[in-house]
Parts: C-alpha cells; sequence; structure tokens
C-alpha cells in the first residue's frame, strides 16, 4: 500500500473518529445552549413540509441500509437464506427509493434556503460548509448505488459491486483495531470518494447543527406526560457533577 | 389520599382594564428585548372580539393545541398520539408561522438624520428586522386593538362561533373589552407534555413552569401544543421561550413585571393550594362545561386543618401556608366565585384567571339613558344582553351562559350595593340576598375588587424563609452553598437556591409603600 492509501485507510478513520469524539464532548460541555435544529420553520413552512420529511425519513433508510451491508458481514445473512443475489436486488431497491427521497429532499431544501430570503439571512458559514459535505456524500452515495450498481455504466460490475467483501471488511476492522484495507485499496473510486466524503463529515458534525441526530427524541415515548422539577438545580433534576456531590447524601 | 402542592396564580379584573399595554411594554422590554424575540409577546393585550395573537390562536380545529378526551375517557394531546408527533417531528404541521404572528419591523431613521437639505421631508422607511430589507406593514401584534378593521376581519374571531349572526361591528351597536394575556402556568400544561427533549418543566415549589435553555433541542412541538400560543420559538438561538411568570421577582416575593406596572391595578397575585393527585381526572370529565368546576374542586382550602396537615406534610412551609390563607386569587376564584379560567376546554387546567367585565352591560344600560347603578336596571340588562355575556361565556366557560351570569350578578350587586353606601344612605340587604350574599361579603369583595393596596393584591412569600437572609442585597458568594469551594463563607449555614435576583425584597417593599419621598430607603443603605 502506498503512503496515500495507508494515510486514507488507516490513520484517517480514527483521527476522525478522535475528532467526532472531542468535538462531541466539547460542544456538549460548552455549547449546550447551542445544541439545537436551528429550525426555520417559522420562516417558511410550505415548502420545508415537503422537503424536510422526504430527506430526513429518505437519510434513516440510507443509515438503515448501511448498518445492514456495513456491519452485518455476507455469511451471516447468507447463513439465515439469503443470496448475495436477493440481498443485492433488496438492497439496490430500497436504495434508489432512500436515494430518490434524500436526493429530492434535500434539493428542496437548498433550494428554499437559497431563495427564502428570510432563511437565507440566517444561513451560517459553518451551515454552508456542511451542506457541501452533506451533499457530495449523498450524491456519491447515489452515483454508488444507481449508477454503479444498478445501471452498471462502467461495465467493470456486472451485477453490482459487492462492497460487502471489501468496504464492509474494511469499516469492521476499524473497530478491532486491526485495519484491513485491501479490500478498499481496490475498491472503485467512487465507493473510495464516498467513505473519504462520509470521513470528513463525521469529522465536521459536532461543529455543526448535524449534532441534533444525537438527540433523537426516543426517550419521549416512555416518560410520563408531565416533567416536574425542583427549583434547585442542585436539589433533584440533575446529578451533581462528580466530586461535587452534597456531604449529607 | 390527597397531594398538596402550591402554585402561584394570576386573577385579572377585565373591568379595569383600559387596554393602555403598559404591562406588554414593560414585559417586553424586561424580557424580549432581544434579537430571535422581536415578534414575541410573553404578555399581550388583545381587543376582544379580535382574533388575538397570533391570529385566530383560539380556533383548536386548525392549531389542534391542548388536550382532547378520546372515547374512552382518556386524556390525550389534541395533536395526536405520541408516536404521531415524533413522526411529524422534521416538520411540525401545526407550527404557526411569522406571518401568523406578524414580520417585526423598525425604521431606517438614520435618513431623517442623514438626508441632505430637500424639498420634500425625508421618511423613514419600514425595515423588516428578519432580512434588514424594505417591507411593507400588514400587520401587527395589535392590528385590531380597538376594534379597528373589525368591518373586514371582525368575523374571523373564532369565539364567534355560533353567534356571527348576532353580533354587529356597527359603532352603536359593538361591545369591546380588552385581555391581557401571559402564560396560564397551567395544572396540567400541554406544551410540557408535547417537549419530546423533556426540557419543559413544571416547578414543584411554585408550579411556575418554564423552558430549559439547555435542554430544549428546537422541535417546537410546545409552540404547537400550548392552544393559548404562549410559547414562542426564538428564530435566532433555535429554542423554546416563554413567559416565566418573572420567576427571579417572585423569588424574592415581588409581583410580576406586568403586575407591578399595570396602571388600572387589575391584576392580584398569590397562592393556591391544590390536589396534585386530582389533576388529571379533573382535566378528564366528560362534559367540557364541567372543566370549570372540576377545576374549582382542585383547589383546596387553605384554611381546612386537614389541608394544612397534609400540605405540611408535602413539604410546604408554614410561611408558605399563611399566604395561602391570605390569598386575593384564592378569595376571587373559590370563595367569591368571580374570576373564571381562560377557555377551560382546552383541559389544560389554566392559573391565570379572569373576572368577566360587567362594562358591556354597564355601559349600553347608560347609553340607553338608564340608571347603570340601579340593581333592578342592571339584573334585567344581564338577562337582555345574551350578545356579550355568550361572548363571555365561549371565552371563559366553554359556553355556559349560566356561570357567566353568575359572576355578572354579583359584580352587579355590588355596584348597586355600594352606591347607597357611597351616598350615605342605609345598605338595601336584599340586593346582597338577591345574589346569595351578605352585605358584609359584599363589602369585602368590594374592598378586594376596588381598594385592596398593594401589599393586598400581591401576597408572595418569598423563595424559603430559610432562605430569606440570603435573599437581602448583596447575598455573599454565590460558591458559598452548603459543599461548595466557598462554604465557609459568612452563610455557610444557610440552606436552599441561590436567589436569580439580588434585589431586596425589603428595599422593594419599603419602596413601594412609602408615603412621601422622605422616608424612601436609601440605595443600598439601612434595611
Amino acid at each position: 500500500m502506498t503512503a496515500t492509501q495507508t494515510f486514507l485507510w488507516v490513520v484517517l478513520p480514527y483521527v476522525v473518529t478522535v475528532a467526532f469524539a472531542v468535538g462531541m464532548f466539547w460542544r456538549y460541555r460548552y455549547d449546550k445552549y447551542g445544541w439545537t435544529t436551528r429550525s426555520s420553520q417559522m420562516y417558511e413552512s410550505r415548502l420545508l413540509r415537503i422537503g424536510s420529511p422526504l430527506f430526513h425519513f429518505g437519510i434513516l433508510m440510507a443509515l438503515g441500509g448501511h448498518v445492514l451491508g456495513l456491519v452485518v458481514p455476507e455469511g451471516w445473512t447468507e447463513k439465515v437464506g439469503i443470496s448475495e443475489h436477493t440481498y443485492h436486488v433488496a438492497a439496490v431497491g430500497f436504495g434508489v427509493i432512500a436515494a430518490v427521497m434524500v436526493v429530492s429532499g434535500l434539493s428542496i431544501l437548498i433550494y428554499r434556503r437559497r431563495t427564502v430570503g428570510r432563511v437565507f439571512t440566517v444561513t451560517t458559514r459553518m451551515d454552508k460548509v456542511m451542506y457541501v459535505l452533506l451533499g457530495s456524500v449523498v450524491l456519491l452515495g447515489v452515483f454508488n448505488t444507481v449508477a454503479i450498481n444498478l445501471l452498471n455504466i462502467t461495465g467493470a460490475y456486472p451485477g453490482g459491486y459487492n462492497y460487502r467483501e471489501s468496504v464492509a471488511v474494511w469499516f469492521r476492522s476499524l473497530f478491532v483495531f486491526s485495519p484491513d484495507a485491501s479490500g478498499m485499496v481496490l475498491a472503485p473510486p467512487s465507493f473510495q470518494l464516498h467513505a473519504v466524503a462520509a470521513m470528513l463529515l463525521f469529522a465536521f458534525i459536532p461543529f455543526t447543527r448535524l449534532v441534533h441526530i444525537f438527540s433523537a427524541p426516543v426517550g419521549y415515548l416512555s416518560r410520563p406526560y408531565l416533567v416536574y422539577r425542583s427549583r434547585d438545580p442542585r436539589g433533584s433534576a440533575r446529578a451533581p457533577r462528580r466530586g461535587w456531590e452534597k456531604i449529607d447524601s | 389520599m390527597t397531594r398538596v402542592m402550591a402554585q402561584v396564580g394570576m386573577v385579572m379584573n377585565l373591568d379595569k382594564c383600559i387596554g393602555c399595554h403598559t404591562c406588554s411594554v414593560t414585559c417586553k422590554q424586561t424580557w424580549t428585548n432581544r434579537r430571535g424575540v422581536e415578534y414575541v409577546w410573553f404578555n399581550n393585550v388583545e381587543t376582544r372580539p379580535g382574533q388575538g395573537y397570533p391570529r385566530r390562536y383560539e380556533d383548536q380545529e386548525q392549531w389542534k393545541g391542548g388536550w382532547e378526551r378520546t372515547k374512552r375517557g382518556k386524556l390525550r394531546l389534541r395533536s395526536g398520539s405520541r408516536f404521531r408527533r415524533l413522526a411529524s417531528i422534521f416538520s411540525n404541521p401545526k407550527l404557526p408561522g411569522l406571518d401568523d404572528y406578524y414580520e417585526p419591523w423598525t425604521y431606517d431613521y438614520d435618513t431623517l438624520i442623514s438626508s441632505p437639505p430637500m424639498d420634500t421631508v425625508p421618511v423613514a422607511r419600514p425595515k423588516s428586522m428578519i432580512t434588514g430589507k424594505d417591507m411593507e406593514i400588514r400587520w401587527g401584534a395589535n392590528w385590531d386593538d380597538d376594534l379597528g378593521g373589525t368591518a373586514e376581519n371582525g368575523h374571523k374571531d373564532p369565539m364567534l362561533k355560533g353567534i356571527e349572526d348576532q353580533v354587529s361591528f356597527e359603532f352603536e351597536k359593538a361591545f369591546m373589552f380588552y385581555l391581557p394575556r401571559i402564560c396560564e402556568h397551567c395544572l396540567n400544561p400541554s406544551c410540557v407534555a408535547s417537549c419530546p427533549s423533556g426540557a419543559m418543566y413544571k416547578r414543584s415549589e411554585d408550579g411556575i413552569v418554564l423552558v430549559d435553555q439547555d435542554m430544549c433541542r428546537g422541535w417546537r412541538m410546545c409552540v404547537s401544543g400550548c392552544p393559548y400560543k404562549k410559547v414562542y420559538f426564538n428564530h435566532r438561538t433555535g429554542k423554546a421561550e416563554k413567559c416565566t411568570l418573572c420567576y427571579p421577582r417572585i423569588e424574592v416575593g415581588q409581583p410580576t413585571v406586568c403586575s407591578e406596572t399595570c396602571v388600572g391595578r387589575l391584576r392580584y397575585l398569590g397562592l393556591f393550594l391544590y390536589d396534585a393527585d386530582k389533576v388529571l381526572a379533573a382535566a378528564s370529565v366528560e362534559n367540557e362545561q364541567d372543566l370549570y368546576e372540576a377545576q374549582l374542586d382542585l383547589l383546596l382550602d387553605p384554611n381546612d386543618p386537614a389541608v394544612i396537615e397534609q400540605a405540611r406534610k408535602d413539604g410546604i412551609a408554614d410561611d408558605w401556608i399563611e399566604a395561602a390563607q391570605k390569598s386575593p386569587v384564592y378569595a376571587l376564584a373559590k370563595t367569591y366565585k368571580l374570576a373564571l379560567p381562560l377557555h377551560p376546554e382546552y383541559r389544560t387546567m389554566p392559573m391565570v384567571w379572569y373576572i368577566p367585565p360587567l362594562s358591556p352591560v354597564v355601559d349600553a344600560l347608560a347609553n340607553t339613558g338608564h340608571d347603570a347603578e340601579d340593581k333592578g336596571n342592571l339584573f334585567a340588562a344581564i338577562e337582555a344582553m345574551r350578545i356579550p355575556i355568550g361572548y363571555l361565556a365561549n371565552l371563559m366557560t366553554a359556553g355556559d351562559v349560566s356561570v357567566v351570569d353568575g359572576v355578572l350578578r354579583r359584580l352587579a350587586a355590588m355596584r348597586a350595593y355600594m352606591r347607597d353606601i357611597n351616598l350615605g344612605r342605609d345598605p338595601d340587604e336584599s340586593i346582597a340576598e338577591a345574589v346569595g350574599l351578605t352585605g358584609e361579603q359584599v363589602y369585602e369583595m368590594y374592598r378586594l375588587l376596588a381598594i385592596a393596596k398593594y401589599e393586598h393584591r400581591y401576597v408572595i412569600p418569598a423563595a424559603h424563609r430559610e432562605a430569606a437572609e440570603a435573599l437581602e442585597e448583596s447575598p455573599g458568594c454565590s460558591l458559598d452553598y452548603d459543599g461548595g469551594p466557598g462554604m465557609q463563607g459568612a452563610s455557610a449555614e444557610r440552606k436552599g437556591p441561590i436567589p436569580v435576583s439580588i434585589e431586596s425584597f425589603h428595599l422593594t417593599k419599603q419602596r413601594a409603600l412609602a408615603d412621601d419621598h422622605a422616608s424612601l430607603p436609601e440605595a443600598g443603605g439601612e434595611r
């Protein structure tokens, strides 16, 4: 492997992970007040009502697809009787649906952000960086699904490129700290670019409004409707920070 | 078994409101004089009939705020199940847009000063405070003030439903009154129940409903969940904000800014003791018109020894129980049954109560040349004037006219009864009896409504007596609390929270009660 390849597939993933972890800690510790979706729905609702659910539900589908494709080894799905072909058809099928949703949703949202004056004036520089990164990740991903795996426009992978034998192996190997980039090196360039763009996006997440991903309010389904809290912040609601507990408690 | 909790409540006597907006302005100067909340009015004053702020907020068919009772008798947020709300989290289907409020603006005042010599007078053009560009002003927080534009928009008031064909907006036949509104600090707040992040909460000590700014993630469900539309979205910070009932002032025993600055002195502040375990059942009663009575039943008699005992068990301090006994809001809501909740049909158990105005009746009577202080005339007029009373009932009793009728008759009786006294005649006890009261009760009512002094209108116990010392000016180091790094400081033995406000309760009290300038305390001087 060349030095560049080592950097991209062995060094960069860990650099990104550290940047992400430290960034998230820093943001949570020092900027809880800024931790929000920063919704612009008040300014404009008509386009958002179409674009936002399309994008978000699409991206959740894509996330589910990535978990299945990258985290679950090929051997496991084969053991439960899902052949590579069945998997591929399902992955491309749902992938194309997700791609249509995400691309149309994101296009509506970006169009809205640029053309609705009220929304454009509150767009920060970081938002723009985020849109470029997110947009590239999405476009490369859609290219992989539609152009390579569905249409095979390069002609190199009839029946689709089996990323589960290369990309997924590399992805899982990162978590056991023995990076195996042998497959990644041979993957189609668009897959490589998609991975690199995604890593950059992850490194940027803590510094953008995308932190709202990590406050998905699933706890709402199980908590009581009404929340009571005592006036004394040291009394109940929040546990005291370590080393600051009351002596008598 | 009961669980006694305390609630700071407010009563507004609508007969006294002159619609001057001082409360709104002072509130805004104190709390929402910032970017991102230009359009936010924690306190606003609406002319009724009128659309209110934001426009038509009371039309819950459209906005789906508050609670509803399911066919099986369970209470559910009107916007649907929890799952349904989470599924619509990516774009709130019922969020009012900026145009439902108004686009805030300022004027380009600079042109007035920097304009070169011209034949014509320079004009300061309106500039949007959102985009900074020129804009056309089409709506404001108070567009239909004093029935302005009602010929065009009057019929859009959602509360005219069912009586719209009878209400006339012709000048001679119109009736109107002002309705100042703040957050209701409900016992069963639907905004709190709507918040996916659990960032909104009701304070267990005083029932004030607040938004934790660190925990709010900007999902906006509280804005649509509140049927009164009194939770606002700060469009710059991306967080929800709302009326705090001026809790930093309440904590040190001061009235809210809106109450303190009210020109008509129409606001009352005090404690309710209520049974927290029965709130859900009360909010779930089947018939909407029974909600007012159910809400009254929640309020416990602070003089009942059993209630006092239970309140102590539930950790309510003695000075708070004492304050509850002197509470003007309890007297107005429960003892005299003069104050009514705003829109009980939302099932949120609102804790800002209103004494319906007798003035539409009195005005109409006086305009016809009749004696508007005569018992017979007043009672007959209440009997005859179904439209204002029907309207008030839509606002305060889910349409139950008899309750509003009763309140207005008691107010009318007080008016007639006191006239005799003021003219030096013997009071006519039959007037009091006609509304089921004694002359003494009518007189007490009069004292509370007409001449109550500052300390009788605002009976607010300061946070905790143990912390009273800390509430004086210069409360010492904020790190002095128990276990804190400065705990060896002067007030190390002090327990309880650090007050948000450091203004002295006693200083302000002296200032407010001082008879002349000479007896005013020196700032920072002795206390």
